[in-house]
């Protein structure tokens, strides 16, 4: 029986059973941000520890950074505190860190990958829970708390029970106007906010062979918002590919050497899965949220669901409770929904191939007049790309705001924030209650171009219609 | 060194209703812009218990017959969301010590756990007779048998269910794991030398 790559890459990096029957396991990369982690650098200073394997922690600043102010101080002093205190823990601890003038700062999960840190068959931990992104090259990668980031810095090593493994397979063709994003939306309406938990999802099937790196980190991105802490897609040619040349990628003759070894983590093709889900493809469509779950979505045809067709009790209560925050309608149609604001960035949709997609249908059109509409790279090397190719020129003549890299809108952790109940267009990974940053803000998340469509119409639209796509099918 | 071990949590009880609360509704991120945990008690469910103007809504959290609560019982999937343990912290550090919820997402139950704060699964039905007996009388003495899998409140009790590991962890004081992880130093370093990438 053939192990699936969830349990090589667990063997590989298990370093004993626990009393308690958990497992020691250690994180050969450690990411970390400014939010999560000066707590755990203040614990180790507590207990007089240090950092065991500091080559291995990479930094980055992320959250709290603003997008439309570049210079220090910010004026916002408790991101300047922030910010300083990572450059400090840093420093003391030799710890390479991704800082606002290197032009290598941006998202965590935007940076590992492309400076070639993320790489198959490894184990990854960030204080963050969104690090099943690294998924897509075929790494564990777990989302932590703080206590354990500081096991991770003392020890290189965290205590975890071993996952189940779920593989998705998604099989066939997406429509035009179809995108990573809808399949990842999709797959938790299908399955749900808590369905994940305790599972590993494996992404497989030709879909996925199909999709780019950058697609696959979108899917991966949202595994945790279907439950799953880790999720991954098996590593093949576009992998090395991509990976090939990147700064921390291994080099000469030691890239041959790792490609073999990374080959050898994929799944065996005899191994068994504790569960298999299977969707076809072209059942996908453009999805959008509705509610105050990333689960409570609809495709764009569809109308919002209404309280009286919930099947249970709790269901009902879950729905009034999400029409009552959204302020909309059961029963009405997802189209047509008037926005304030769209919001094009965050781990989920922040990459270069984003911001081209999105490009090449707003070329020559105008945001609606009342809608704010920002693009946000997920970091400084996506902004260099984006800006040498032009693209920067095109958000802005289509009426976008082009901002500076970091999270942004996504929590609003920084001056990106919805003001009262405002509506947003979000390609973001979280609609949950005051996630942006205002406690009576809405927010509907969508794929990029669905994003585009509703800043240009300033409503909820089918971005096949509002872009011209050719018919479905057709 | 191990800390106390719990094996049971005794308290009285609040309900704080509706599934799938997230953890951006426990701790909202904008209260998160600081460099240690301290003061995140206050913030605790903020935009649940106030308004915007800063006034309190009528909710549970804000009621003063349940203003002696240490145990929190809620719905299904607690904890959702973000890995930030800000949430946790927050409910340790106003005061709560416990959750009683139809289940937990798998972050927030680990983070709490290493915080030595008691995360039991109980039923629907179950919780409906808790959160009942709370409302008739918030004095109600909750216990928390992490040992028997039993609640009592009062005469009655019913069954709730914890992770095995969650469980030995918290009887044996050991929930905090870094001491554990601290001795094995030694393994740790032949698993990395077998590890190319572990190399500097």
């Amino acid at each position: 029986m053939g192990k699936s790559l969830f349990e090589k890459v667990w063997d590989a990096h298990a370093v004993r059973q626990l009393a308690n029957g958990q497992t020691q396991l250690l994180i050969g990369t450690h990411l970390i941000h400014e939010v999560t982690s000066p707590q755990a650098f203040g614990m180790l200073r507590d207990k007089g520890l240090k950092v065991q394997f500091p080559h291995r922690t990479f930094a980055t600043v992320d959250h709290i950074v603003p997008t439309n102010e570049t210079v220090e101080p910010y004026s916002d002093p408790l991101a300047q505190g922030m910010i300083e205190e990572l450059r400090k823990n840093c420093a003391e601890n030799d710890i390479t860190f991704f800082d606002t003038h290197t032009g290598h700062q941006g998202i965590v999960h935007v940076v590992g990958p492309e400076q070639g840190i993320t790489q198959p068959g490894t184990t990854i931990a960030c204080g963050d829970s969104h690090t099943a992104t690294h998924g897509a090259f075929g790494a564990v990668a777990f989302g932590i708390g703080t206590s354990q980031v500081r096991d991770v810095l003392a020890t290189q090593t965290i205590a975890l029970n071993e996952l189940k493994v779920r593989r998705i397979n998604v099989n066939g063709t997406l429509a035009p106007g179809v995108y990573a994003k809808d399949v990842i939306l999709h797959i938790i309406r299908l399955l749900g906010t808590q369905g994940g938990t305790g599972f590993a999802y494996e992404y497989a099937g030709t879909t996925f062979d199909n999709f780019t790196m950058e697609e696959r980190m979108t899917v991966c991105n949202m595994s945790i918002e279907g439950g799953a802490r880790v999720g991954y897609v098996n590593p093949d040619e576009k992998t090395f590919e991509y990976l090939k040349g990147r700064p921390y990628a291994p080099k000469g003759t030691d890239w041959d050497a790792a490609v073999e070894r990374w080959k050898s983590f994929a799944s065996d093709s005899d191994c068994s899965y504790d569960d298999v889900v299977e969707i076809d493809a072209a059942s996908i469509q453009p999805t959008v949220t509705w509610g105050i779950t990333p689960g409570q979505g609809v495709g764009i045809e569809e109308n919002i669901p209404s309280i009286e067709n919930a099947p249970t009790q709790s269901e009902r209560d879950s729905v009034a409770e999400a029409l009552e925050y959204m302020q909309f309608e059961g029963g009405s149609p997802i189209k047509g929904k008037k926005i304030d604001i769209a919001f094009l960035g965050s781990c989920t949709n922040g990459r270069l191939s984003d911001f081209q997609e999105v490009a090449k249908y707003i070329e020559g059109r105008k945001v609606a007049p009342g809608v704010q509409a920002i693009a946000v790279p997920g970091s400084q090397v996506v902004a260099k790309i984006a800006e040498e190719l032009g693209l920067d020129k095109i958000f802005k003549e289509a009426g976008f705001e082009w901002r500076a890299a970091g999270c942004s809108m996504c929590l609003a952790m920084n001056p990106d924030k919805l003001i009262g109940d405002q509506l947003c267009a979000s390609s973001s990974n979280r609609n949950f209650k005051g996630r942006q940053g205002s406690p009576t803000g809405r927010t509907m998340l969508m794929s990029p171009l669905m994003v585009a469509a509703a800043a240009v119409t300033g409503e909820v639209a089918d971005a096949r219609e509002v872009f011209g796509f050719a018919p479905v099918g057709a | 060194m191990p800390s106390t071990p719990i094996k049971q949590v005794t308290g009285k009880g609040v309900f704080v209703p509706g599934d799938d609360i997230d953890t951006d509704r426990i701790i909202p991120a904008r209260f998160m812009k600081c460099i240690t945990f301290d003061g995140l008690g206050e913030y605790l469910f903020y935009d649940v218990r106030k308004t915007e103007s800063g006034e309190d809504k009528k909710h549970n959290l804000n009621d003063h017959r349940f203003a002696e609560a240490s145990i929190i019982v809620s719905g299904n999937n607690f904890g959702c969301g973000s890995s930030r343990e800000h949430a946790p912290q927050s409910i340790l550090r106003a005061g709560y010590n416990a959750v009683i919820a139809g289940s937990f997402a798998e972050i927030f139950f680990g983070n709490s756990t290493n915080l030595g704060v008691v995360c039991v699964i109980a039923s629907d039905t179950d919780r409906e007779i808790i959160t009942k007996a709370i409302d008739t009388n918030p004095e109600i003495e909750i216990t928390i048998d992490v040992e028997d899998h039993k609640i009592w409140f009062g005469d009655q009790s019913v069954p709730c269910e914890i992770k095995p590991g969650a469980r030995d962890s918290l009887l044996s004081g050991n929930y905090d794991p870094l001491d554990e992880l601290l001795v094995g130093t030694d393994a740790v370093s032949r698993t990395a030398a077998a590890l190319p990438y572990m190399q500097a």
